[in-house]
This record gives C-alpha cells, sequence and structure tokens, in this order.
C-alpha cells in the first residue's frame, strides 16, 4: 500500500493539516482570557486553512501512482520488539475522511460563531472544537492503529468535554460521564486487538498488519475482528452500547452536529472500513457486523419514532443510519464504497438537520419538546427550507443525497443473496420506511400545524453566520449522492483500496429496488401524516399508549438492560470489594498493628520500677545462662 | 587443703550477696552486698590462678578491685545524690522509672 514513489510539495506538509487545529486549541486554552475576543475566529481560521490544505493535497494525490502517500514524520515508540513509528497515510479513504472532517467542520466552526457569541464560555468551546477536529485527523490519517488509538481517545476526551461543556446541569455532566465511560467500553476492544496485533505479529502498521494477517490462526483473527467491532460499536454507537449517543444531545448543538452526527461517530465506520484485509479473513466477525448493523438500525428508527425531544430524535436517526454503515462494511467489498458514501452524504444532511435543529432552539429560547412547536415554517424560512431538504435527503427521496447511497446498501444486502440476503434487505427497507415515518412526524411536528408554543416565546430566524452554513449543507444534502455516486463515482476513487468490486449478479434488479424503497417511504410519510399531520397534536404526550409506544419511549429498554446487566452487578461488586478492603485487608494490617500494641503494652507492665526485681531477673538468667552451660559441656 | 574450701567459702559469700540484694531495701547495704559478690569472684578467680600456677587470675583480680572502686565512688555519689533530694535511701522508693 505505501507508495515507493518520494513524497513532495504540499504532501509532505500534510501533518500541517492536524497541528494547525491543534496548534489552535493549545493557543486557546493556554493564552487565557487574552484570547477571549478573537480566539473564535482564530479557531475557524484554523480549520478554514487545514481545509484548503486538505483539497490541495487530496488534488496532489489524485496524481500520484496508486492514488496513496506514506509520510513517516518521527519514532514513536522503540523498546524491546515494539517499534512503532509515527506516520501518515494519506490514501483515497483517508482523504475522504479529511475532507469531510475540515469541510464541514469549517462550516460549523462558522456556525458555532453565531450560535455561542453569546455564551461566556465561547473561547472554551472553540478550543475544544479544534482540540476535536485535530484528533479527529490523526484518527483517520495515521498509519497505524496506535496512532489512530491516540486519535480515538483524543476525539472521546474531546467529545467528553464538549457534552459536559455546560458543566453546571447535572444532566450534561452526567451524559458526558455515560458518553465517557460506554466509550471506555469499546476503547478496551481496541486496545486488546492492538495487543493481540503487537503480541501475534510484532507490528501495529497499517502496512505491516494487513500483510501477514493472512498468516495467522482463524481463530486469532476472527478475535481481533470481534475486538475492532467492540471499538467500533463504543465509538458510534451502536448496539449494545448505543445508549450513550442519544444522552449526548446535552451538549451544545453544533457538538451534536459535528461530533454526534457527521464525524465522531462515523469513525466505527472508518475502523471497519480501515481493517478490510482483517475482516478479509474472517467470515465470522464480518457476519457479526452485519448483525450489528442491522439490529442497530431498527433499534435506532423504532426508538426514533417515539421521542418528542427534536435533538434525540435526530440522535436516534444517527444511530439508525449508522446502522445502515454498519451493515453496508459488514457485507464486505461490495458494501465498502456504499458504506463510506452513506457516510459522506449522511455527513451532510445529518449535521445540517442538527444545525437546522440548533437554529429553532435558538428560536424557542432553547427548547427541545416539538410538542411545544410547530407552525415554524413561516417564521424560519431559511431554515425551513434547508431542514426541509436535508430531510428529503434523509428519507431517501428521490434523485437527493439519501436515494443514491442508500439504494446502494439496500442493494447490496439483496445482492447478498439466500435468506440472509433477503433478512438484511427486508431490515433495510423496513428501516428506510421507518426513517420516513420519524422524520415526517418531526417535521410536521416542528414547522407545519398550529403553533403550540410555550407563551412568551418569539421565534426569529437566526443570524447569516448560522443560516449561511446551514445552506451550504443543504446544497450536499442535495447534491452529494448524485455527484458521489454518478459524476465522480466513490467506488472508482476508493479502488486502490478496497479494490475492485465484483460486478455482482443482482438478485432484484436496482430499478425495482429504487421503486420499491421509494413506495415504501410513500408508506411512511403518509402514515406519520395519518397518525401526526392531520389531527391536532397535543401538547403533552398522551399517557394511554401501546405497550409498543412505551417500549419505544423507553429506548427500548436499553438503559435498564445495562442497569441490569451492568450497573447493579458493578455496584454489588465495588461494595464487596470496599468491604474487602475494609475487613480483609485493612483488617489484617490493623490486626496486626493492634496485637504488636497490646502486647507491648503488656510485656512493659514487666517494667515496674522496682530494682530489685530487676536483679532477681538477672539472677534468674544468669542460673538460666549457666545451668544451659552446665548441661551442654555434661552432655 | 585443697581448693574445694575456698571455691565452698566464695560460694557462700556469693550466696550471702546475692540474697542480701534481692532482699535488702537499703541502698548502703544493697551496695555492700555487690562488693560482697564482687570479692567472691576475685577469690574464685585467685583459687584457680593458686591451683593453676598461672598469673592471669590474679590480673584479672586486680582490674575487678579497681573498677570495683571506681563503681564504689559513683555508686556512692549516686546515692548521695538521691538521699539529698529524696530524703530515703531505699531502693523502692526509686522507682520513676517505669512502665
Amino acid at each position: 500500500m505505501p507508495a515507493s514513489v518520494p513524497v513532495d510539495g504540499l504532501l509532505s506538509v500534510a501533518w500541517l493539516v492536524i497541528a494547525l487545529p491543534l496548534a489552535g486549541a493549545a493557543l486557546l486554552l493556554l493564552g487565557g482570557r487574552r484570547t477571549d475576543r478573537w480566539g473564535h475566529l482564530l479557531a475557524t481560521g484554523t480549520v478554514v486553512a487545514a481545509f484548503v490544505l486538505a483539497v490541495a493535497s487530496t488534488l496532489q494525490l489524485s496524481g500520484r501512482p496508486g492514488h496513496a502517500a506514506s509520510i513517516d514524520l518521527f519514532t514513536f515508540i522503540r523498546t524491546g520488539g515494539l517499534d512503532v513509528s509515527a506516520g501518515l497515510l494519506i490514501d483515497p479513504l483517508s482523504a475522504v475522511f479529511m475532507l469531510l472532517i475540515t469541510g464541514v467542520g469549517a462550516l460549523i466552526h462558522v456556525y458555532s460563531i453565531g450560535y455561542m457569541a453569546h455564551d461566556s464560555g465561547r473561547r472554551r468551546f472553540f478550543a475544544y472544537l479544534n482540540l476535536f477536529v485535530a484528533a479527529m485527523l490523526l484518527l483517520v490519517l495515521g498509519n497505524s492503529y496506535v496512532a489512530l488509538y491516540v486519535g480515538w481517545e483524543g476525539v472521546g476526551l474531546a467529545s467528553y468535554l464538549l457534552i459536559a461543556f455546560w458543566y453546571t446541569r447535572p444532566a450534561a455532566a452526567t451524559a458526558a460521564k455515560k458518553a465517557f465511560l460506554m466509550n471506555r467500553i469499546g476503547d478496551v476492544g481496541l486496545a486488546l486487538a492492538i495487543f493481540l496485533m503487537f503480541a501475534q505479529l510484532g507490528t501495529t502498521s497499517y502496512a505491516g498488519v494487513f500483510g501477514e494477517v493472512g498468516l495467522l490462526a482463524g481463530g486469532t483473527v476472527t478475535a481481533i475482528g470481534l475486538l475492532l467491532l467492540l471499538g467500533a460499536c463504543g465509538k458510534s454507537g451502536q448496539f449494545p452500547l448505543q445508549a450513550w449517543l442519544p444522552d449526548a444531545m446535552e451538549g451544545p448543538t453544533p457538538v451534536s452536529a459535528l461530533i454526534h452526527a457527521a464525524t465522531m461517530v462515523t469513525a466505527g465506520v472508518y475502523l471497519i472500513a480501515r481493517s478490510a484485509p482483517v475482516y478479509d479473513e474472517t467470515p465470522t466477525a464480518r457476519t457479526v457486523v452485519l448483525a450489528v448493523g442491522a439490529v442497530t438500525l431498527l433499534i435506532g428508527a423504532i426508538v426514533g419514532c417515539a421521542y418528542d425531544d427534536i435533538k434525540k430524535v435526530l440522535a436516534y436517526s444517527t444511530v439508525s443510519q449508522i446502522g445502515y454503515m454498519f451493515l453496508a462494511v459488514g457485507l464486505g467489498p461490495v458494501g465498502y464504497a456504499a458504506g463510506i458514501a452513506h457516510l459522506l452524504t449522511h455527513g451532510f444532511f445529518k449535521a445540517g438537520l442538527f444545525l437546522g435543529a440548533g437554529s429553532v432552539m435558538h428560536a424557542m429560547d432553547d427548547q427541545v419538546d416539538m410538542r411545544r412547536f410547530g407552525g415554524l415554517a413561516k417564521r424560519l424560512p431559511v431554515t425551513f427550507v434547508t431542514f426541509g431538504l436535508g430531510y428529503l435527503a434523509l428519507i431517501g427521496f428521490p434523485f437527493l443525497s439519501g436515494y443514491w447511497t442508500k439504494d446502494a446498501i439496500i442493494e447490496a444486502a439483496l445482492d447478498r443473496g439466500g435468506w440472509s440476503g433477503w433478512v438484511l434487505g427486508g431490515v433495510a427497507v423496513l428501516g428506510a420506511g421507518l426513517t420516513a415515518f420519524y422524520m415526517t412526524r418531526l417535521m410536521l411536528m416542528t414547522f407545519f400545524g398550529k403553533a403550540r408554543w410555550t407563551p412568551g416565546v418569539h421565534p426569529h430566524e437566526s443570524p447569516p453566520s448560522m443560516t449561511a452554513p446551514m445552506v451550504v449543507l443543504a446544497v450536499g444534502s442535495v447534491a452529494a449522492g448524485f455527484l458521489l455516486v454518478q459524476v465522480f463515482p466513490l467506488a472508482e476513487w476508493l479502488e486502490p483500496v478496497f479494490g475492485e468490486p465484483a460486478e455482482a449478479a443482482h438478485v432484484v434488479a436496482p430499478a425495482v429496488v429504487g421503486i420499491v424503497v421509494t413506495a415504501v417511504m410513500t408508506v411512511g410519510v403518509l402514515a406519520a401524516w395519518l397518525f401526526v399531520g392531520r389531527r391536532e397534536v397535543p401538547t403533552t404526550a398522551p399517557v394511554r399508549v401501546s405497550p409498543v409506544v412505551t417500549a419505544a419511549r423507553r429506548a427500548l429498554y436499553a438503559d435498564t438492560v445495562n442497569e441490569a446487566l451492568v450497573m447493579r452487578p458493578g455496584i454489588w461488586l465495588t461494595r464487596a470489594l470496599v468491604w474487602l478492603d475494609n475487613r480483609g485487608v485493612d483488617g489484617v494490617v490493623n490486626g496486626a498493628a493492634a496485637a504488636l500494641g497490646g502486647s507491648s503494652s503488656r510485656l512493659g507492665r514487666a517494667q515496674t520500677g522496682f530494682v530489685r526485681s530487676y536483679a532477681l531477673g538477672m539472677l534468674g538468667g544468669a542460673v538460666l545462662v549457666a545451668g544451659a552451660l552446665v548441661a551442654v559441656t555434661t552432655a | 587443703m585443697t581448693i574445694t574450701n575456698y571455691l565452698v567459702l566464695a560460694a557462700i559469700l556469693f550466696t550471702i550477696g546475692a540474697v542480701g540484694v534481692l532482699v535488702r531495701r537499703n541502698a548502703i547495704v544493697v551496695f555492700m552486698c555487690i562488693e560482697l559478690m564482687l570479692n567472691s569472684v576475685n577469690l574464685t578467680l585467685i583459687t584457680f590462678a593458686r591451683a593453676s600456677g598461672t598469673v592471669e587470675g590474679q590480673v584479672i583480680a586486680l582490674f575487678v578491685m579497681v573498677v570495683a572502686a571506681a563503681e564504689v565512688v559513683v555508686g556512692l555519689a549516686i546515692i548521695m545524690a538521691i538521699y539529698r533530694t529524696r530524703r530515703s535511701a531505699s531502693v523502692d522508693d526509686v522507682n520513676l522509672l517505669k512502665y
């Protein structure tokens, strides 16, 4: 994979793409209040500069043989048998991620200038955002699993800091802790996978691992694949570690858009796509990826139908859409390009939707309850149009972004053939219908119908610094799918990474799939209109509902299961350990001390202060010694 | 005249001294009993030195006498000091240093 052609021109300074945002973060965090007035502009500037550099690097990359550049930077760890050098790998896969992260990142930085204008912690916010962008770029650009892991932990840290940005709110602090802990479970999986690679292969660089993974025993490769999947599940909010992502919406909305919709949560998809050679060797792990994707896709879509919190609906939508991506990359070579394409278009429309939701919240005094919205289309025209385009793209309205990329995944799933192909395809089509339902419900409750605003709320359109990024993302939502599938096919661009995809024998003709999916989507939209649109929406959620709705409202009992299976046993375990520590370990130590103290104070009684008793003791001792001497010499 | 008589005499003197140290309260008497024990040991040393025809025992006896003389000086001084502060020469009254 690494190109033998020497790296020159802009590619040789590609490390600046990471270094610029990192320097911005350092400057803002270390500079303190001095940077309050211009810090946000500097932060935005570094990301825009990184984007320009990324575009230039990608253009130069397309002219290179193999479309790849491996750049060695410095020796990171050299000890014994472990030799990790820090380096960058810029190939078609990391290049598209680099463009997505810096592009969407720059737009969201611009949006945040308006969104956070009146927040006293604005400088801190932009510093964390810059830190996130730097860590995420390191994650996708690193040329070894260790570099990926450093970035992986970096984005986890930035995510934690940003979810808890308003740390005085208990809900935000709790959500951040929850996200951090559930991510940690996944991170342990990733770390173990890297340890396994080092123990079995002695290397962690992509080139080294992928070159030798075929020589390993099947069980080891499967273990590595499953551990990598655990890491991916944690970061991407996939079943069974999906419960943190909706809670993460406690963070500021630009954070939800950038980290918890467009970039960080797709890191799991990147990890699995990047590890394609590992999964090529282990069909078992690949099947598990498929199952995780399919299950998560349905969970996210079902739960999304029941929530009234606009950001949580979008969050479950993200969970569901990333399920599609996992499904795609789990299908193997036929699905990689489709999954990455959906990831890119999803980055556009979901970021746009979140920014729109942020604009709505901005207008409604930070309310998130959709039952208190309604009739906002006229008051927020720009938000309505951009949000509407994102919505159409997400539900797969024909010829918008989601249509192209989601259809490609459904086709790939059906092409798998056999019963598993039908099941996966069916799940994906059903998910598309549910997506249409919950997103239409969200649109109807927010922008249409009568105004159900709480008294005293006066909706107003957001400033241009917020609407401009929304417009750009809306244009992307409309055009990206067509561009990536028809004009500049992503599949061809990614060929150097994933190899040439085999010409699939279509089980169902693509045109038929397109028609069926569109029909299912229409049914979803109509159902939403029947249930929500044509009647009055009550301002409080109905209490008497079917068990299905109750289950969906409680997120299919994910938290309950987590609490029962992990939290309670964990608490019992800690209590038992505390008891053991207090009584067992401390008991031994305290007991030894008490025994010594007690016996010494008792022995001290022998010191009576009467000289004659001491003399008697000495005499007795002398007699004993003399007796012993006599006994020894005569024996 | 065997050396047994000398040794028995030394043993008797030592026993009197030891019992005196243990049972008497008056510091002066205890002190004299200690001297008695020292001199019984001196007698034993001299006896064996005479019996074996060497001088080491006599030399050691001389050393013991020198040390005993020094000890008497220090000991009597201590007893005097105690008597001046406590108006008593009983060893049982000097019992502050205890548990």
